[in-house]
């Protein structure tokens, strides 16, 4: 029978190894994605890969200091998707 | 002593079912072969994978004994602006003419976002 802590660190490496994979892969449609449409959806879920490296981060230190940083990767993550797209689509970010 | 076993056996069920989620979308992403299709999988990578992780966060915190509901807030933007992006990069996919062109909309001329100023009278 394995103890609830062990079973705690075994779902913590599953996360870290689970997290790496997802961002290995979204890199590799980076590169390919034929369409420009494709590397921005890539880069957004790289970013929101990093955001779960950082929780999972939090959860294995046992520490709350990582929230704002998580908040700040979310905010920064949404406006670059925005600001990527809007210059595809106008030519110009801020008209 | 109870609550707590449980409440880390929790956190590990949480956090296994979104990194499943995570690998899911991100396979979605990279296996799909139309733009389009691509689109909706790694949509489920950031609410379901990301929600479950900051759940588990939250859940930990709770059993460690100084509960704190910040995550809460993470959770509601990334609830809030997931459909914003998805709707922006598929405009980026209908104006690059990287799909399929839309089908004509049953009562007005043509959808808005392909309207273009000379339409306008």
């Amino acid at each position: 029978m394995i103890t609830a802590s062990g079973f705690l660190d075994f779902a913590l490496l599953i996360a870290f190894v689970a997290l790496g994979i997802g961002q290995i892969l979204s890199m590799v449609r980076l590169v390919l994605g034929p369409t420009p449409g494709d590397r921005i959806l890539a880069l957004d879920t790289m970013v929101i890969n990093g955001l779960g490296l950082v929780v999972v981060l939090g959860i294995y230190q046992g520490v709350q200091i990582y929230f704002e940083l998580s908040l700040l990767i979310a905010m920064l993550g949404f406006v670059s998707t925005v600001a990527l797209a809007r210059f595809l689509l106008r030519g110009d970010i801020i008209e | 002593m109870m609550g707590q076993i449980i409440g880390t056996y929790l956190v590990a069920i949480c956090l296994i079912i979104g990194s499943a989620f995570v690998v899911i979308g991100v396979i979605g992403l990279l296996k799909f072969n139309d733009p389009m299709t691509r689109l909706h999988a790694p949509t489920k990578v950031g609410t379901i994978g990301i929600g479950m992780l900051l759940l588990a966060s939250m859940l930990q915190s709770v059993v460690a004994g100084d509960s704190s509901l910040h995550e809460l807030l993470i959770l509601a933007f990334l609830f809030v602006t997931a459909p914003i992006s998805a709707n922006f990069i598929a405009k980026v996919h209908i104006h690059g003419k990287s799909c399929p062109p839309v089908p004509k909309p049953p009562l007005d001329d043509t959808w808005s976002t392909l309207k273009t100023p000379s339409d306008e009278s």
